[in-house]
């Protein structure tokens, strides 16, 4: 499928015992967790469907909603910026950070920056972004990408955090006590958080009528980012904007308890624009950059515009049989998991990630807990459905044998005479079966199928079973 | 279980593909529960392929020349028994996706309501009461994913397997986890569905059952494949041939 560094890295996570233990224990336990907080099984598909209303109603009227989120913000006296690409997104941050003679910012989690490269952007112009929130602080120190959504650093265990710290943190001896780790991050972070010029956020929705941005956390992190530093920038995919503020306590809700299991988070962010006069404390200048990066492509079709309903709870990572499996890494992505899957090759072209759809057997157990009613199974086959068409095309997808297998089968399933006579050679083969690429891929994990000796119509003959 | 709805005096069984291929007994077995309820079945013979492997695999032309196929094959009024979820759910819920010319797509919308899975057609259909003459046994069952989520006919099996008096069922560990099959998955993603297998027969192994029964001859012979490839000293076998051999006395 073009890509055979993907099936290269599937093969490499499933054979690291120790990485599937901390995936299969780690998801296991979210998922125990969600349960345990949406005990009536009715009383949730009443949240799930209030929930996917609102973001369907949202995303009905984009256009005119996003243009009522800037007022209301300007209103609020924030900046507000639009990046059509990720490069222009990451120019606007730079000269916001330059025009305030800002060398080193502390970061909220956020996926969009993490989607933006942004990271290596700034520091590519000498600006140092450090991340706040415990998981992407780790791994940052190793040097990595978030391995999940929600929990970035889920792929390591206590004892490769305790190394890292003690080899990267200047003066920290190895120690795998919870509560040392935890003491040697807020010390190096608090000094971060006193010393930086500005702090970056993500935005968990953006409220249209009111001008409002929430940010929900549960290490206070979020809250420092975006009220200490004398400057607050803000990244937020187009997709994030809601109505009104009726529809975050539904949202919020099945958010959090979808995420990780909890009723609410410890910090609910609401902001609603810089330091007013009189004001104790909070950034004197709050800018949102509003990133499209490809999203309005997947707002304009109605049917693959339900991809951005999502609100990144990473439900349907914790329950994919395919991403509890092997973690998000071996996705080779920003968005692993099902929704990764539905989104990257969006944004990123077919031709890059066309692959990607088939890495699924439309289990559905994705789309059985989308806390906002995403159809992914559908969406899966429709991307298959256009990666094809583009291998059509001469892009990535099928190869010229597999297209011509599909043929025979179409030809096969519109005449009852071809088609048995294709169950006839399997029987008379037997195995022989000719060495396509197909049958050995299956061989691999499989003995031969064994095909009946005897045709049904002639078993269904022989007990008088009509066929008419 | 549930109220049966009015007996049929007749019914189409389509067979489906892997059944016709594999799993022929699969086939027969369903046609004999069936008749002993004093339903008559037919085989129409220009049936083939309901087409989900291409519809699943994104080629959508190829899918629907399937469909039709089915649609004319299958025509008239009786109820169409299905001895597995995934094809069934096929047609309830995705041929009249395929067609957009209204006539097309009504012919579909008729068999969709004709559909019906095996386990749920002996249990609403029929209102069978089988009398399990079997030996004690120990079994798992498998729910398939189109069994558990898109048709939701796991009940229906369950409550057949329930009503089997010296059968002794016992729940697998991860009963709602995928078994790794996916059709073209297993094809793609060798690795990855060997690995989902390995698990399913990991909880197989762990719960002592001797077999595990399953609606969907897709996870059978993903299943069945994996056992013999690994030589292990389990057994899969579908819910129709269960439960005959439980009439027969095993």
């Amino acid at each position: 499928m073009g890509d055979s560094g993907f099936e290269a890295r599937i093969e490499q996570a499933l054979a690291d015992a120790g990485l599937r233990r901390n995936f299969a224990s780690a998801m296991g336990s979210f998922a125990a967790r969600r349960l345990a907080v949406f005990p009536d099984a009715a009383a949730l598909e009443r949240l799930r469907e209030q929930g996917a209303a609102a973001r369907r109603r949202a995303l009905a009227r984009l256009p005119e909603l996003l243009e009522e989120l800037e007022r209301a913000l300007v209103g609020n006296g924030i900046h507000v910026h639009w990046a059509e690409t990720a490069a222009v997104g990451n120019r606007i941050v730079l000269e916001i950070l330059e025009a305030h003679g800002v060398r080193r910012v502390v970061k909220g989690k956020s996926m969009v920056s993490e989607e933006m490269h942004l990271n290596a952007f700034l520091a590519r112009h000498g600006i140092d972004a450090v991340e706040t929130d415990l998981g992407e602080f780790i791994i940052q120190l190793a040097g990595e990408t978030p391995s999940h959504i929600i929990v970035p650093a889920v792929h390591k265990n206590r004892a490769q955090i305790a190394r890292l710290f003690h080899e990267k943190i200047p003066g920290t001896p190895y120690t795998e006590e919870v509560a040392e780790l935890n003491a040697v991050a807020r010390r190096t972070l608090r000094r971060m958080f006193r010393e930086a010029g500005a702090g970056l956020s993500g935005v968990n929705f953006a409220v249209a009528a009111t001008g409002t941005l929430c940010l929900v956390e549960n290490e206070g992190n979020g809250r420092m980012c975006t009220g200490v530093p004398p400057l607050h920038i803000a990244v937020m995919g187009i997709e994030k904007v809601i109505e009104r503020l009726e529809d975050l306590p539904p949202l919020l809700r099945l958010l959090t308890g979808s995420a990780t299991g909890q009723r609410v988070t410890t910090y609910v962010n609401l902001i609603s624009g810089p330091r007013r006069a009189g004001d104790p404390d909070g950034p004197r200048e709050v800018h949102v950059v509003l990133l499209d990066n490809g999203r309005s492509a997947v707002y304009a079709d109605p049917e693959l515009r339900a991809t951005l309903q999502c609100i990144r709870c990473g439900c349907c990572l914790n329950h994919c049989p395919v991403y509890t499996r092997i973690g998000g890494h071996a996705y080779g992505t920003t968005y692993p998991g099902p929704i990764g899957k539905v989104l990257t090759p969006q944004l990123a072209g077919l031709e890059r990630a066309g692959g990607l759809p088939f890495a699924s057997t439309l289990c559905g157990a994705c789309e059985e807990v989308c806390p906002v009613k995403i159809p992914l199974t559908r969406l899966l086959r429709r991307l298959r459905e256009e990666t094809v068409q583009a291998g059509a095309a001469g892009g990535a997808g099928a190869g010229a044998i597999e297209r011509l297998a599909w043929r025979g089968y179409g030809l096969s399933a519109q005449h009852p005479r071809l088609y048995r006579l294709l169950f006839a050679c399997g029987r008379w083969l037997g195995g022989l079966m000719p060495p396509v690429a197909a049958l050995e891929r299956w061989g691999r994990a499989h003995a031969e199928p064994r095909f009946a000796r005897l045709s049904l119509r002639r078993l269904f003959r022989k007990r008088g079973i009509p066929d008419a | 279980m549930a109220d049966p709805s009015p007996k049929p005096a007749r019914v189409q069984l389509f067979a489906t593909c892997l059944v016709e291929a594999f799993f022929p007994e699969t086939a027969l077995a369903a046609v004999e529960l069936i008749e002993r309820e004093g339903v008559e079945v037919v085989f129409p013979a220009g049936q083939t392929c309901c087409g989900q492997p291409a519809y699943n695999a994104g080629h959508r032309n190829e899918a629907r020349a399937a469909a039709r196929r089915q649609l004319s094959a299958l025509a008239g009024d009786l109820p169409v028994v299905v001895p597995s979820a995934s094809c069934a759910g096929m047609m309830k819920h995705h041929y009249p996706r395929l067609f957009s010319d209204p006539a097309e797509r009504e012919a579909a919308e008729r068999l969709a309501h004709r559909v019906v899975e095996f386990g749920e057609f002996l249990v609403r259909g029929l209102g069978v009461r089988l009398r399990d003459a079997g030996p004690p046994l120990r079994v798992a069952w498998h729910s398939s994913c189109h069994a558990l989520r898109e048709m939701g006919v796991v009940p229906f099996a369950k409550a057949l397997l329930a009503g089997l008096a010296r059968v002794d069922v016992v729940p697998l560990r991860r009963e709602t986890e995928c078994c790794g099959f996916g059709g073209i998955f297993a094809v793609k993603h060798p690795a990855l569905s060997a690995a989902m297998a390995e698990d399913k027969l990991a909880d197989l192994a762990a719960t002592g059952a001797e077999r595990l029964i399953a609606g969907d001859c897709g996870c059978l012979l993903h299943l069945r494949g994996a056992i013999e490839a690994r030589g292990l000293p389990l057994r899969v076998q579908h819910l129709a041939e269960f439960l005959r051999e439980r009439v027969h006395g095993g």
